[in-house]
C-alpha cells in the first residue's frame, strides 16, 4: 500500500498535511497498476471535482446569506416565495450534470464486465478465514492464509510492516496478460477486493462471479476480504504477486512439478510411521493455523459459538475415534464445521487428530497415522 | 400561513373531555392514550436508546483507537457493529421521529390527538420489549448477533448462534410497531384535518410524514418476510438462500435492501419536513417552493423502490441491471437537489437569526448535503468497486444518518422544546453543544472518508498499520462527540424543570397551528377544531 502514497491527491492531502507526513496514509483511491484501474480512479476524480464545485457554489450562496442577509444588519425580509423559472432552471441542470458522468460510467463499467478472450483462469474460493486459489489451466492449486503472527494481533510483539496484509502463499500472476477470476464460496459470502485492480467481487456459496484484471506492473499488491464473513473477517487479507510473463511461467511449471510430487510422496508415506513425538509437534503446528481459530488454542472452544475440544467426548473416547476422523474429513453440514480433506495433507490431518486427542489432558494415548486417515477417505468415496 | 377562528358553540359537543386530567404516576404512563404523553414516551425512549447505541460505537472507537486487539475480541467487535446499528436505526432514529409525529401532527393539523389512541399507546409499549429481547441476547452464551445490522445470510442463518431467534423475533416486534405508528398517522392527517386544512395547506413536516408512513407501510412487511425466512432456513430446514437445497443467498440482499433503501428514506424524509419548519422560521421569510418540496419528497419516495441493488454492485448482476441501478440512484440527486436549492432560496434575503434549532438546520443543509454528494459518487457503479464495504460508505452514512436525521432530531427537539415544556431552554448551553457536536462529528466522520478510499473496509476489529494515525483522530472525535451529548440532556432536564415562559409563538417567525395554542399545550390539543383560511 506504501507504494500508492506517492499518487496521493494533492487537494485532499491540502486538508490533512499535518497527519498525512506522519503515517504513510494514501489520502485517496489508488490509481492501481491497471488500464480499468486508472480508468476508475479518473472517473472517481472527475465526479469528485463535480461535487465539490456544486459544493462550492450552493454553500456559498448561502454563506453569503448567513453573513447579509441577517436579522442583525437590521434587513427587512423579502417576501418572496416561488419561481417557477428557477426552480425548472435547478431541476434541468443537475439533470445535465448527471448525463455527463453517467456517460463515462457506462463506457468504463461496460469495459469491467467483458470477461472474455482471457488468457489465465483462476478459480478463487473463499472459505472462513481464508482464500483458496486454484489455477484452471495448471495442475496447481493452493490455500493462502493470513501470515501475521497472533503475538501481533495480541499486542505481545512488535507489528511487522505488513501487518494483516501478509500471506504465506501469495497468489501469482502474469503481468500483461488478460487473467479472468472466477469467485465462490464454500461457506459464507466473502468479497475478493484487490483496490490496485479495481477488482472487488463477492464469493458467493454455490455459484460463481465473474472479473478480470490485466496488470501493467510487476510488484506485490496487497487487498483483503471486503464482506463481512464472521469472527476473523479482518484477518484474510489477498495478496497478488504480477510477474512477468516468462518468470511466471517458469514459477507455475515448477510449482506444478512440486504438488505432482508432494502428491506422490504422500503415497509413499502411507506406510511410514510418525511417532508420537513427531504427530504432537506437527498436529499442534496444524491445530494452530487451522482449528484454533474457532476452537481456540486451548481447545476450550466458545461457548455457544465452536463446541470445546478439550474433555469433549468425541476426542476423548476411543468409540468415537472414527466419528472424529469423519468429521475432520468432511465436516458437519449446517454448521461452520469445514471439509478439511481437500485443504489438509493425510499426515496433517493425522497428527491434527493425534494432538486433539491428546492436548489439553485429553490423554487418551492414541495415535492416528496417515493410513487411518487414507483409509477413512476411501472408504468414504465407495 | 393560516389563522384560527374557534367557535364559541362547538364546546358544548365535547363535555368534560377537556376536563379530565391525566392518572397520575405510572399508571398514566402505562394506560396513556394521549398523543403528547406517548410522544413524550417515544422521544424519552429515543433518548435512552441513542446512549445505549453510542455506548456500543464508544466501545468499537476503543477498540480501534490503536491496531490490535487489545479491550474486545473478533467475535465481539462484530456483536457491537450489529447491535449498534440496529438500536440506533430501529430505537433511536426511526422512534425519534414517531415521538415528534406523536407530538406534533394533532397540534398541527388542528386535532384533539392522534386517530387510534389504544394503538398508538401499544405501539409504544411492545418496543422496550423488543429492545430488551434484543440486548437480553448479548448475555447468551455464544453471545449476541454479529453479522452486522443488514445480517446477510448465509452469515445470519447456518453460521449463527441461536441469538439469531431472538433477533428475529425483537425485529417482528420492532416491524409491528412502526407499522401500527405509521397506520395512525396515515389515519390522522386524511380524517382528523381542521376544517380548511387542505392538502396543499399541511405543513411540511406533516406531508413529509405521511409520505414516510406510506414507506413504512409499504417496506416493514417486507422486513418481517426476510427475518421469517432467516428464521425457517436456519430452524425449518428450509433453503431460501441456500443454493444446497435451491436457494440463492443473492435473494436474501434483493429482498433485504427492497426493505433497506425506502428504509434509508424513512430515517430522512421527516428531517426534511422539520428543516423546512425551522429555516422559514429563523429568515422569517416564507419557505420558498412550497409545492415542488411536496413532489420532491414524493419522487423521492417513489424512487426510493427502484435502486435498492445499488447496495449489492459487487454482488455479480448483469451489466444491464448494473446500469439501471446506477441511473436511477443518479436521479434520485435531482429532486434532493431541489430541496437543498428551496432552503437557500428560503435563506436568500431572509432576515436571519441563529438560535440553537436553526444552528442544527444549517448543519443539516451543509453536513446532509456532504452526505448526499458522496452518495451521488457512490452511485457511480466502476468507482462504487472501489468505495463499497469500506469506510468510505460508513463515512457517507453516518453524514447522512447522524449529521442528517440526528441533527434534525435535535433541532427539532430545541425549536418544540418551548412549545412542549412552557419553558425556552438555555441558549448559552444549546450552543456549546451545538458547537461541541459540530466540531467533534466532523472530526469522528470526514477522515473516515480518507481512510475508505485508502483501503480500510468496514466491520473489521483491526487493521493495517497505515490507518493507524487516522483511526486514533476519528476515535477521540467520537468520544468527544459522545461527550457533548450529555449537554444535550443537561439542557433537557434544566428545560424540564424550569426557566423562562416561554410565549405561545416562543418564536418571532414561527406559523402554524402548534403556535397559536398555549405553551404549554393543553393536554387535548384542539378540542373545538379551528377554521384555517
Amino acid at each position: 500500500m506504501a507504494k500508492t502514497s506517492r499518487y496521493r491527491c494533492t487537494l485532499l492531502s491540502l486538508l490533512f498535511v499535518e497527519t498525512a507526513t506522519a503515517a504513510e496514509l494514501p489520502l485517496n483511491m489508488t490509481k492501481g497498476v491497471t488500464d480499468i484501474s486508472l480508468q476508475v480512479y479518473d472517473l472517481h476524480m472527475t465526479i469528485f471535482y463535480i461535487c465539490c464545485a456544486i459544493g462550492l457554489v450552493v454553500f456559498g450562496a448561502m454563506f453569503w446569506a448567513i453573513i447579509h442577509h441577517r436579522k442583525a444588519k437590521g434587513v427587512q425580509p423579502a417576501q418572496f416565495h416561488e419561481s417557477t423559472k428557477v426552480e425548472i432552471l435547478w431541476t434541468a441542470i443537475p439533470v445535465v450534470i448527471l448525463v455527463i458522468m453517467a456517460i463515462p460510467a457506462t463506457k468504463t463499467l461496460i469495459a469491467m464486465e467483458d470477461t472474455s478472450d482471457s488468457d489465465v483462469t483462476i478459480l478463487v474460493t473463499g472459505s472462513q478465514w481464508k482464500w483458496h486459489y486454484k489455477y484452471l489451466d495448471y495442475p496447481v492449486e493452493y490455500y493462502s492464509l493470513l501470515a501475521t503472527p497472533q503475538k501481533q494481533i495480541q499486542n505481545k510483539i512488535a507489528k511487522g510492516e505488513n501487518y494483516l496484509l501478509e500471506v504465506d502463499r501469495p497468489l501469482v500472476i502474469p503481468t500483461g496478460k488478460k487473467v479472468r477470476f472466477l469467485m465462490t464460496s464454500d461457506d459464507v459470502i466473502h468479497s475478493w477486493w484487490v483496490p490496485a485492480f479495481a477488482v472487488k467481487k463477492d464469493a458467493n456459496p454455490g455459484y460463481i462471479n465473474e472479473s478480470w484484471a490485466n496488470v501493467n506492473e510487476p510488484g506485490i499488491y496487497r487487498g483483503q476480504c471486503a464482506e463481512l464473513c464472521g469472527k476473523d473477517h479482518g484477518f484474510m487479507p489477498v495478496v497478488v504477486i504480477a510477474k512477468e510473463p516468462a518468470e511466471f511461467d517458469s514459477w507455475i511449471r515448477q510449482e506444478a512439478e512440486t504438488q505432482a510430487k508432494a502428491k506422490a510422496a504422500e503415497q509413499e508415506l502411507l506406510s511410514m510411521n510418525m511417532t508420537m513425538a513427531e504427530a504432537m509437534a506437527l498436529g499442534e503446528k496444524t491445530y494452530l493455523g487451522y482449528c484454533a481459530a474457532c476452537h481456540q488454542p486451548g481447545g476450550q472452544g466458545l461457548p455457544g459459538a465452536f463446541p470445546a475440544l478439550k474433555g469433549s467426548k468425541m476426542a476423548t473416547t476411543a468409540t468415537e475415534l472414527a466419528a472424529h476422523i469423519d468429521i475432520v474429513l468432511n465436516g458437519k453440514s449446517g454448521t461452520a464445521m469445514q471439509a478439511f480433506g481437500k485443504q489438509l495433507t493425510l499426515q496433517e490431518i493425522a497428527a491434527v487428530i493425534t494432538y486433539e486427542r491428546n492436548a489439553w489432558d485429553n490423554n487418551t494415548g492414541d495415535l492416528v497415522q496417515a493410513a487411518a486417515i487414507h483409509a477413512a477417505k476411501t472408504g468414504n468415496k465407495e | 400561513m393560516s389563522t384560527v377562528t374557534t367557535d364559541p358553540h362547538a364546546h358544548g359537543d365535547h363535555h368534560d373531555e377537556h376536563h379530565h386530567s391525566p392518572p397520575a404516576g405510572l399508571k398514566r404512563w402505562l394506560y396513556t392514550t394521549n398523543h403528547k404523553d406517548i410522544g413524550t414516551l417515544y422521544l424519552l425512549f429515543a433518548l435512552t436508546m441513542f446512549f445505549i447505541g453510542g455506548a456500543m460505537a464508544m466501545v468499537i472507537r476503543a477498540e480501534l483507537f490503536q491496531p490490535g486487539l487489545q479491550l474486545v475480541q473478533a467475535d465481539f467487535f462484530n456483536q457491537m457493529t450489529t447491535v449498534h446499528g440496529l438500536i440506533m436505526v430501529f430505537g433511536a432514529v426511526m422512534p425519534a421521529f414517531t415521538g415528534l409525529a406523536n407530538w406534533l401532527i394533532p397540534m398541527m393539523i388542528g386535532a384533539p390527538d392522534m386517530a387510534l389512541p389504544r394503538m398508538n399507546n401499544w405501539s409504544f409499549w411492545i418496543l422496550p420489549f423488543a429492545f430488551s429481547i434484543l440486548l437480553a441476547s448479548l448475555f447468551m452464551e455464544g453471545g449476541g448477533p454479529g453479522f452486522g445490522w443488514t445480517f446477510y445470510a448465509p452469515l445470519s442463518t447456518k453460521y449463527s448462534g441461536d441469538s439469531t431467534a431472538l433477533f428475529v423475533f425483537s425485529v417482528h416486534i420492532m416491524g409491528i410497531s412502526s407499522i401500527m405508528g405509521a397506520i395512525n398517522v396515515i389515519v390522522t392527517i386524511f380524517n382528523l384535518r381542521a376544517p380548511g386544512m387542505t392538502w396543499m395547506k399541511m405543513p411540511l413536516f406533516v406531508w413529509t410524514w405521511l409520505i414516510t408512513a406510506f414507506l413504512l407501510i409499504a417496506v416493514m412487511p417486507v422486513l418481517a418476510g426476510t427475518v421469517t425466512m432467516v428464521l425457517t432456513d436456519k430452524y425449518f430446514g428450509t433453503s431460501f438462500f441456500d443454493a444446497a437445497g435451491g436457494g440463492d443467498p443473492v435473494l436474501f440482499q434483493h429482498i433485504f435492501w427492497f426493505f433497506g433503501h425506502p428504509e434509508v428514506y424513512i430515517m430522512i424524509l421527516p428531517a426534511f419536513g422539520i428543516v423546512s419548519s425551522i429555516v422559514p422560521t429563523f429568515a422569517r421569510k416564507p419557505l420558498f417552493g412550497y409545492a415542488s418540496m411536496v413532489y420532491a419528497t414524493s419522487s423521492i419516495a417513489l424512487l426510493s423502490f427502484l435502486v435498492w441493488a445499488h447496495h449489492m454492485f459487487t454482488t455479480g448482476m448483469p451489466v444491464f441491471a448494473e446500469l439501471f441501478f446506477m441511473y436511477c440512484t443518479m436521479l434520485i440527486a435531482v429532486p434532493t437537489g431541489v430541496k437543498v436549492f428551496n432552503w437557500v432560496a428560503t435563506m436568500w434575503r431572509g432576515a436571519m437569526t441563529f438560535e440553537v434549532p436553526m444552528m442544527f438546520a444549517l448543519a443539516f443543509i451543509v453536513l446532509f448535503t456532504i452526505g448526499g454528494l458522496s452518495g451521488l459518487m457512490l452511485a457511480i457503479t466502476p468507482a462504487d468497486f472501489q468505495y463499497h464495504d469500506t469506510y468510505f460508505v460508513v463515512a457517507h452514512f453516518h453524514y447522512v444518518l447522524v449529521t442528517g436525521a440526528i441533527f434534525s432530531i435535535i433541532a427539532a427537539a430545541y425549536y418544540w422544546l418551548p412549545k412542549w415544556t412552557g419553558h425556552m431552554y438555555d441558549e448559552t448551553l444549546g450552543q456549546w453543544h451545538f458547537w461541541c457536536s459540530l466540531i467533534s462529528v466532523n472530526m469522528l466522520f470526514f477522515p473516515m472518508h480518507f481512510v475508505g478510499l485508502a483501503g480500510m473496509p468496514r466491520r473489521i476489529p483491526d487493521y493495517a498499520l497505515q490507518f493507524a494515525d487516522f483511526n486514533a483522530f476519528i476515535s477521540i472525535g467520537g468520544f468527544a462527540f459522545g461527550l457533548s451529548q450529555l449537554i444535550f440532556v443537561w439542557v433537557l432536564v434544566k428545560c424540564i424543570r424550569g426557566g423562562e415562559k416561554a410565549t405561545a409563538q416562543v418564536w418571532e417567525g414561527a406559523e402554524g397551528l402548534e403556535w397559536e395554542l398555549p405553551s404549554p399545550p393543553p393536554y387535548h390539543s384542539f378540542t373545538t377544531p379551528p377554521h384555517v383560511k
